[in-house]
């Protein structure tokens, strides 16, 4: 089922006019002239589309969390900062068809009874800021946009901002801070934005896609919305695919389709690179569990591993991983799993606001000892140590950049331990440019 | 000094615009322009000098600590003089998977600078950056707007041919 990229490719989609031809538009109709803003949460919540950005809370309830104090602005905030390493759906979609977005916005600012809207995008995307921007333009003039809109009497306005660089400005609070003009430093919660958000006023924070999915709910109903996919995983999801794969692309599947078919077919990611096994996968962006190939394909029940959030969690970060931001990363026999470990544990001390000690001195720390085992200088107690600081951060940090760093280390250190006991046994061999251990048993 | 500090004013393009982006925002809130604002100037003069910085809080009426704030706090902005070409090469896992190191390592030797650094015509500032949500397309960098994908050898010399001319 394609419900977000189904007219991606349609020539000049891109454009007010064309998107309106291919019945852009009329779910903003439907619920300005024909819904009230209960009844629209009512049918998001109908739909169990969870959130995209990468914790997957379920859309509707979060809507129905906002708090309405009489006379005080409420705020939607869509989150377009997009940093997490391996995801490059929303970057995809908003400079395609960004009028997808622009007409989501419409209908979830009209269910929470915002007014002025903001759309936050990641710095580097100053492109697609300005495709944004002529889309709303163009929105406005034809009258969905601006003030009394559709002779309704309800007024929006979107603004867009820019980043400035920073992969923690995708955790909503720091998202927030920084909308206000100040370093992305995430907020202690509670309280939760739903209560006091942007300029300290309820806001609810959704990512790009989880926005892009309303018109088709509102155009289609809820529950039809809710027949695609698989149990609590409903609807169509967007997977971001890189890595040692044939086609690398941004893939919409319907929840549930088989991680084998994804990974191997021609629909999706056309199969490891040729002559080529699988090693491993990170399923959701650099922040979830790495697991090893076999463990992607297979539940340790030796079930068929689906794409859907609980599937790929079955058997918790033992065996499973998670879903996240649906950044789809893989590994061939060529990848190193400890020079991989380094890179992502060097990209969190980089990105730690620095505000809670145990992430800003842990990532750091975790950092060192992965450099030194990858250039050969490691020892074994290292390993262990990796181990200690993983568990030492996680859980005990204000925002979960804390978490994010923590998995992919305990992860790889996990599956994979035997590779970087060979980076300490064996500098010499594991330091030559381009060496990788090899170990078939874990190629599927 | 206070020559220098004459020198630093917004066209009158980006002064109308600099207004237009402060009225977006809720009455009391027009610190939220600060962003907006600070890339229009890193636009305009390269890169943020203390006189560019000091300018961009007299417009927003804020203290200029407020604004060597967040221009620390994001890598997108330049807190040192720069070259022509600011060149930001990811240098993130999934683009490492396609090849982004050997790459990396022929746009060092090819320009003769290393991170950080301008070359000494004054051409390009070589920068290191973080995932650019393009990693599907990687190897990638970016120089200001535009970003520049599926990079491999020849397509740099290519980039950096049209660049020099
Ligand atoms: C360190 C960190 C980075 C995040 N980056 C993003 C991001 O780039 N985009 C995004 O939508 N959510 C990101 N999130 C999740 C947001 O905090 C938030 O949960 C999300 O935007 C809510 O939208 P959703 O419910 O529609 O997914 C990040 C969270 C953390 C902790
Ligand atoms: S966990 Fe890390 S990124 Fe999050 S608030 Fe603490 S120091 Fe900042
Ligand atoms: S890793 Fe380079 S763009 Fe994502």
């Amino acid at each position: 089922m394609k419900i977000l990229t189904e007219h991606i490719n349609t020539p000049g989609i891109e454009t007010f006019d064309v998107y309106r031809k291919k019945g852009g538009y009329t779910a903003v109709e439907k619920v300005i002239k024909k819904m009230t803003p209960e009844e629209v949460v009512e049918e998001v919540k109908k739909s169990g589309v969870r959130g995209r950005g990468g914790a997957g809370f379920p859309m509707g309830m979060k809507w129905s969390f906002l708090a309405k104090p009489e006379g005080v602005p409420r705020y939607l905030v869509c989150n377009a900062d997009e940093s997490e390493p391996g995801t490059f759906k929303d970057h995809y979609l908003m400079k395609n068809i960004p009028h997808l977005l622009i007409e989501g916005m419409i209908i979830s600012s009209y269910a929470l009874g915002a007014n002025k809207s903001f759309i936050y995008v990641r710095g580097e995307l100053m492109y697609v800021i300005h495709i944004l921007e002529k889309a709303i333009e163009e929105a406005k003039a034809a009258g969905f946009l601006g003030k009394n809109i559709l002779g309704s009497g309800y007024d929006l306005e979107l603004v867009v901002q820019p980043g400035g660089g920073a992969y923690i400005c995708g955790e909503e609070t720091a998202l927030l801070e920084s909308l206000e003009g100040k370093r992305g430093n995430p907020r202690n919660k509670p309280p939760f934005p739903a209560v006091k958000g942007l300029y300290q006023c309820p806001t609810v924070v959704n990512n790009v896609e989880s926005i892009a999915t309303t018109s088709w709910i509102i155009n289609n109903g809820g529950e039809a919305y809710a027949a695609i996919g698989i149990g609590k995983s409903t609807g169509t999801k967007l997977i971001s695919a890189s890595g040692h794969i044939n086609k690398p692309g941004v893939y919409e599947i319907n929840l549930g389709v088989s991680c084998d078919e994804f990974l191997n077919s021609d629909e999706y990611c056309g199969g490891v690179r040729k002559g080529h096994y699988l090693k491993a996968v990170v399923a959701g962006g650099s922040s979830v569990p790495i697991v090893p190939g076999h463990l992607f394909l297979k539940t340790a029940n030796g079930e068929d591993r689906l794409m859907s959030y609980e599937s790929l969690s079955d058997g918790g970060f033992a065996t499973g991983t998670m879903l996240g931001s649906g950044g789809f990363i893989v590994f061939d026999e060529t990848a190193c799993i400890v020079r991989n470990t380094w890179n992502f544990a060097r990209f969190y001390e980089h990105e730690s606001c620095g505000q809670c000690s145990p992430c800003r001195e842990g990532t750091g720390w975790m950092q060192k000892v992965l450099n030194r085992i990858e250039h050969g200088k490691g020892s074994m107690h290292d390993i262990d140590l990796l181990v200690d600081i993983s568990k030492k951060i996680e859980g005990n940090t204000i925002c979960p950049l804390g978490d994010a760093a923590a998995w992919p280390v305990a992860s790889a250190i996990r599956h994979f331990r035997d590779e970087f006991e060979w980076h300490i046994k064996e500098p010499i061999a594991a330091t030559k440019p381009g060496a990788v251990y090899m170990k078939e048993s874990v190629l599927v | 000094m206070t020559e220098t500090k004459n020198t630093i004013t917004f066209t009158p393009e980006r002064l109308a615009k600099a207004k237009e982006m402060i009225a977006r925002y809720p009455e009391g809130k027009q610190k939220s322009a600060l962003m907006p604002i600070m890339h229009l100037a890193q636009e305009q003069f390269a890169w943020m000098s203390q006189e560019v910085m000091d300018y961009v809080a007299s417009l927003l009426d804020i203290t200029p600590v407020e604004v060597y704030e967040v221009a620390t706090f994001y890598t997108m902005f330049h807190l040192e003089p720069v070259g022509k070409h600011v060149i930001e090469y990811c240098r993130t896992g999934p683009c490492v998977l396609m090849g982004g190191e050997e790459v990396y390592a022929h746009l060092t030797q090819k320009l003769g600078v290393k991170k950080g650094q301008t070359t000494s015509d004054g051409l390009f500032t070589l920068k290191e950056v973080e995932c650019l949500a393009a990693c599907g397309w990687g190897p990638c960098f970016q120089i200001r707007e535009k970003y520049y994908m599926n990079l491999t050898n020849d397509k740099v010399d290519d980039i950096i041919r049209e660049l020099s001319r």
